[in-house]
């Protein structure tokens, strides 16, 4: 299936992504070049294939949770402490309601 | 101290026998640092000032020689997307050029606790998206080997730095094949170890089902100590597995593989693979075979559709694992937007460079509503069948062997402007992180033009001592003799 400019768009609003005109046109071309190339996979049936979505981990009881015990977490003023725009308690972004 | 080759087996005999002190290699790690940085930009962030002091505590501490602790005084490269507290972590990215992580990665905790010296960050492909180091929004990493070429990628800065000695050991991350094949075309080894068997806490999420930290070394034996200290459970990664840590160390003892059965798939020698790559890995097999293995035909069917399923799940993955960089918690913010909306969008686009941008554009459609099924969802069955190859295959043989990477170090700028092309230099590396399993690149000669050829050994989940046997048993049968001069 090939890849349209509107349908690039629309990927792009999806993933929040604000793209120039020359990236837009950029992104059509090799998307559909991408997408024709992964869709190989039809080739092959699948029909009684169960999905697999981590390599040990289904039913694997390698695999716990930790206990459930409080720990001391970062704190306020590390974890703000990257912010670009923030005070002493919280994080500023720019108006949500017009 | 001359450091050029120094491994941790040397550098523990010479402080044992008082032929140096921490902080002298530490100096001189950081001269060669300076003087061939320029040339190689492995790295993005020098730990200079802090590493010299932690090297005079610890030769101040060191009383005992007789019981050094297992990484004592040993020199550590970063992968730039890996946190390290109170030190920049960009993850190659201008989105994160600023931000200084508040907590260190549990990895990299652990080898501060067994003595290590963290020496810097390294360079990556953006966000770990890459074979070829050329996706940095910092510039391009050298390969020590020959400056015009690739160090591959994406942990392209971290095996550079480990070739050229600018470090003894260094960790990578490997989603698709980014620790192996850039140590496949830098000459040395490198490792990525089962699906949780290292904790990936502190390590910037790039595919979560694929993500797994790698250990870089000139020797097996250096891999393998630095595996024993960052390998096993952490509470605070629920994927790091509990399976017992088993002793490396000891594992290296034997140098016997008479009756290793070694697994070779027709699919990984066929079309597309360089011929000197070809015959490089033929004769590390028959090297093998000269050491008492055996070896057996095993067929990996579904091969041909692994880059193909790779690229679904891994950008699938990715486009929701950076969804987290919107300018509001970390990180670069655009400035004259309207509203939080137009802050999110022009964020991520000036942020963000063109192969980050490809991919979560690409993962996001295969996720969006009606391609769901068609794209992601075939992807993950294909994946089931991928695993099964490999099931099928170890009820044959113990271990299997392929090439790492289907050619030697390619030029800069040689697959920049197609990006499908760039993503088959993966072609032989990404069918391990769907199936979750281990593989290790063993340095088995070279191209006539000089630049280094890998062979890859893949053993079933949580055999890493397996690989590590095999490995040391040839390396110390077939060393690796050529001298790198930059």
């Amino acid at each position: 299936m090939s890849i349209t400019k509107q349908d690039v768009e629309k990927i792009a609003g999806l993933a929040n992504l604000a793209l120039s005109e020359e990236e837009k046109e950029c992104f059509t071309t090799q998307l559909s070049s991408i997408v024709s190339y992964i869709e190989k996979l039809n080739k092959l049936d699948t029909e009684d294939v169960l999905p697999m979505s981590h390599s040990t981990l289904s039913g694997d009881t390698l695999y716990t949770m930790r206990e459930d015990k409080l720990v001391a977490s970062l704190g306020q003023s590390k974890a703000l402490a990257n912010a670009p725009d923030g005070g002493e308690d919280h994080f500023r972004v720019p108006k949500v309601i017009g | 101290m001359d450091i050029v080759g120094l491994t941790i087996e040397k550098l523990h005999k010479a402080i044992k026998n008082k032929e140096t002190t921490v902080t002298e290699v530490c100096q001189a790690t950081f001269e060669r640092i300076e003087k061939l940085n320029p040339k190689l930009n492995a790295f993005l962030n020098i730990n200079k000032e802090k590493s010299l002091e932690r090297a005079k505590t610890l030769d101040a501490k060191l009383k005992n020689t007789l019981d050094l602790p297992p990484l004592f005084g040993v020199t550590v490269a970063i992968k730039d997307n890996m946190c390290t507290e109170g030190i920049t972590t960009t993850c190659g990215s201008k989105i994160l050029e600023n931000f200084v992580p508040p907590y260190s990665a549990t990895a990299v905790l652990r080898l501060e606790e067994a003595g290590a010296i963290i020496v810097g960050k390294t360079n990556c492909d953006e966000f770990a998206m890459g074979s070829s180091n050329e996706n940095s929004a910092y510039g391009v990493v050298h390969n020590p080997w020959d400056l015009t070429r690739v160090p591959g990628g994406s942990s392209g800065g971290s095996a550079a730095a480990v070739t050229a000695d600018l470090s003894i050991v260094a960790l990578g991350s490997d989603t698709g094949g980014s620790v192996r094949e850039p140590a496949s075309f830098c000459g040395i080894f490198g490792l990525k170890p089962t699906y949780g068997r290292v904790s990936r806490y502190g390590l910037v999420a790039f595919g979560s089902s694929l993500d797994q930290i790698g250990q870089f070394g000139k020797t097996t034996l250096d891999v393998a100590k630095v595996l024993s200290v960052v390998a096993g459970r952490d509470p605070n990664d629920a994927t790091s597995s509990n399976c017992e840590v088993p002793d490396y160390l000891a594992a290296l003892k034997s140098l016997d593989i008479k009756g290793l059965r070694v697994g070779i798939p027709k699919e990984a020698f066929g079309a597309g693979l360089n011929p000197e790559v070809k015959d490089n890995v033929e004769k590390a097999i028959k090297n093998l075979e000269t050491l008492g293995a055996t070896t057996v035909d095993v067929t990996l069917a579904h091969s041909e559709y692994a880059i193909a399923d790779y690229y679904i799940i891994a950008t699938a993955e990715a486009s929701a694992n950076l969804a987290r960089f919107d300018g509001v918690r970390y990180g670069f913010r655009s400035e004259n937007v309207k509203n939080l909306s137009d802050m999110y969008k022009y964020t991520r686009d000036l942020g963000f460079g063109a192969e980050v941008k490809r991919r979560i554009m690409l993962g996001t459609y295969v996720l969006s509503s009606g391609y769901y099924d068609a794209y992601y969802l075939k992807a993950q069955k294909v994946r089931t069948l991928i695993e099964q190859d490999f099931r099928n295959a170890f009820t044959k043989c113990d271990i299997i062997a392929m090439p790492t990477a289907p050619v030697p170090a390619f030029k800069l700028g040689e697959k920049t402007e197609d990006p499908l092309e760039m993503y088959l230099a993966d072609i032989y590396t990404v069918t391990l992180n769907l199936a979750g399993l281990p593989g290790l690149n063993v340095p088995c000669g070279f191209s006539q033009g000089g630049l280094p050829i890998g062979c890859q050994l893949v053993a079933p989940h949580f055999q890493e001592a397996k690989l590590l046997q095999v490995a040391n048993t040839y390396e110390q049968n077939y060393p690796n003799t050529k001298h790198l001069e930059i």
